[in-house]
């Protein structure tokens, strides 16, 4: 298969396939998740934190005050990697393109340079934190196959996208099939690894902020 | 696969909802956790990490409740849960987690895994695996209605004990009085003076009450060791009393777990809301601040500081309150690093202080504590949980400190009006 033909296919039916699977696959993990539902609680609670579930699902964003002088590197690691990815995947020009042209939603790109810097500092910090993970006592304890394996799906778009970007390393056509590929892989496997977390979060911080505010507890 | 395993497989698969599901599904072993455990930062070894403890409860989620792992175990892979491992994790479930809740507080994706852990208990016990110290204090509540073995005459003696002290009249059984006084074994036992000082403060604000001779205990042992039923037993002793007297209020005393039990626990296990309200006594004399009719005169200029106790504060929503009422009688009030809802565990809640197996442990935890409190440079600290006090006590003592305790309740009564007072 020449290179083209390798777009060609990771463009059209790879990324059927891919989004089929993905979206089946977050459909169902949801349903695994509410299917079980939840008893209602007949304690009385506290007035007026009936919002602290949607709050919680914003505020948990921000680091642990006391936590953040205990265990920086994972807050630092942690917040680089997450917004790098974001911004290279939301306001590079090309992918704004393809938003544009698929749903047919569009916003303006940052500059090229600077998504490309941020993308550089985000493959940095993933790197550290897959050392960091190997190197920690807790983070090597928890860590199963899942760890290394969504290690490995996140770093492959983020790495493919930058070589192809600058040319690097292998034909650029060929590089962007891989990139391509790489992204589809990623949203096959998402419902499936602890990758899945993305959209749980905001679900699980959602009860946990409830259950807080239900007895008037800070959040 | 033997009866218990299978009773305590069940009691997992019962606790299983939403909430559970979607907490495993969400945790990236980021290990975050770890670092707000005082089991953790004071032993470092990794096994502490609070989303490590429930490990047998994610087995068992991920092969039943999930698509990829049903399929595992259809064609004969995936991970089981055997007894000897619920065996092995019995220490980490109960001697290391005193549901003080730091963990679900500072979780990035937002993970409950204090509600988890509380959960996996209920079947830790069906199996057989909880620690000897809670199964004793669940027998004595079966047995002779009390985890402490503590009976009707012991609790009277208190009470007339009290009255001599005082000088003031407490009413029992007194049916149609506003509020309703429940005790914490551990005051019945050791800190009796929190109902004379209550007696003093309500003759005071004027507040009609009683205690109950069927219901004076709040302790639950049931929640702490994780069998519905027996927690269910004792919170309906408190309901059915209450109700019967036809109090509005039910104080819940000063302990934490007791609270939770009563206040947020307790409808849900018997399955239907109270006709009274739970007011915490810190509420309700804060309350009584507020409207004027809590008086008190001189302030200790002693340095003094302030424990946080877990159910109440971090779990509870009642923060600012124990800090006016101190402030009202204390001139040289000190906050620990790190205190309200961010404050460290005695290292004795949710049933752990019970655990005598535990007790090294817990002295080795207790070192947070301990730099906590040397930290403000206060001679004295204070606090609204009779467990709380008791194992800071016992800390204290281990570590030859010569910091001096009170319970908030008591502190107030010292420095009530004189003429309302005397």
């Amino acid at each position: 298969m020449s290179d083209m033909a390798l777009l060609l296919w990771a463009r059209g039916p790879g990324l059927q396939i891919a989004l089929t699977v993905f979206i089946i696959g977050m459909l169902l993990k949801l349903f695994e998740i509410f299917s079980l539902g939840r008893k209602k609680d007949l304690s009385t609670p506290r007035p007026g934190k009936a919002w602290s579930g949607w709050k919680t699902i914003f505020s948990r964003s921000l680091p642990d005050r006391t936590l953040l002088k205990r265990t920086f590197p994972t807050y630092l690691m942690g917040y680089t990697f997450h917004i790098g990815f974001f911004i290279a995947l939301l306001f590079f020009a090309p992918h704004i393109e393809l938003f544009r042209k698929t749903v047919g939603l569009g916003w303006p790109a940052l500059p090229t340079t600077l998504v490309d810097g941020v993308t550089l500092l985000s493959i940095v910090a993933l790197l550290l934190m897959l050392g960091y993970r190997l190197y920690h006592p807790v983070k090597r304890f928890l860590s199963t196959f899942d760890d290394y394996a969504s290690w490995a799906l996140t770093m492959a778009p983020l790495l493919s996208g930058y070589l192809a970007v600058h040319h690097l390393l292998l034909p650029y056509t060929l590089m962007l099939a891989i990139h391509i590929l790489s992204v589809e892989l990623l949203l096959v496997f998402m419902p499936f690894t602890k990758l899945f977390h993305t959209v749980s979060l905001f679900i699980s911080r959602w009860y946990n902020g409830d259950a807080l505010g239900h007895k008037g507890a800070r959040l | 696969m033997s009866a218990s395993l299978e009773r305590g497989l069940n009691a997992f698969r019962e606790v299983m909802d939403a909430p559970i599901a979607s907490f495993f599904n969400s945790c990236v072993h980021c290990g975050l956790c770890a670092d707000a455990c005082l089991f953790h930062t004071e032993t470092g070894d990794p096994k502490y990490t609070p989303i490590h403890k429930l490990e047998p409860l994610r087995k068992l989620w991920k092969r039943e409740y999930t698509v990829l792992g049903k399929l595992a175990s259809l064609v004969g892979l995936g991970e089981t849960v055997s007894d000897v491992e619920l065996e092995e994790w019995s220490p980490l479930v109960y001697d290391s987690c005193t549901l003080c809740g730091r963990c679900t507080l500072v979780c990035p994706v937002g993970n409950d895994i204090t509600y988890m852990i509380r959960k996996m208990r209920e079947g830790m016990a069906a199996a057989g695996h909880a620690p000897a110290g809670l199964v004793e204090a669940s027998r004595r509540t079966i047995e002779l209605g009390s985890p402490m073995g503590i009976k009707l005459k012991a609790f009277m003696a208190q009470v007339h004990g009290q009255e001599e002290e005082t000088g003031i009249e407490i009413p029992v059984d007194k049916a149609g009085t506003d509020y309703l006084v429940i005790m914490s074994s551990m005051e019945i036992l050791g800190y009796p003076e929190y109902l004379g000082s209550l007696a003093r403060i309500f003759r005071q604000a004027g507040i009609s009450w009683t205690v109950s001779s069927e219901a004076f205990e709040a302790t639950n042992s049931g929640i702490q060791i994780g069998v519905s039923d027996i927690a269910r037993q004792i919170v309906s002793r408190v309901v059915d009393a209450a109700e019967q007297l036809g109090v509005k209020y039910v104080i819940s005393p000063e302990c934490g777990h007791a609270f939770s039990a009563l206040r947020w626990e307790g409808p849900n296990l018997i399955g239907r809301p109270y006709k009274f309200e739970v007011v915490h006594v810190l509420e309700l004399l804060d309350q009584l601040r507020k409207d004027g009719r809590l008086k008190t005169e001189g302030k200790t200029d002693k340095a003094l500081t302030l424990h946080d106790p877990c159910q109440i504060v971090r779990r509870g929503g009642i923060v600012a309150e124990p800090r006016n009422l101190v402030n009202m009688v204390a001139s040289d009030f000190r906050e620990m690093e790190d205190p309200g809802m961010y404050n460290w565990c005695c290292g004795g809640g949710g049933g752990v202080s019970a655990i005598t197996g535990a007790e090294e442990l817990r002295f080795k935890v207790f070192r947070i504590k301990k730099r906590q409190i040397e930290g403000t440079g206060a001679g004295t600290m204070v606090t609204a949980c009779a467990n709380c006090r008791n194992v800071l006590e016992e800390g204290l003592e281990h570590y030859k400190m010569d910091t001096r305790m009170i319970g908030i309740t008591e502190l107030v009564a010292e420095h009530l009006k004189q003429e309302d007072a005397s």
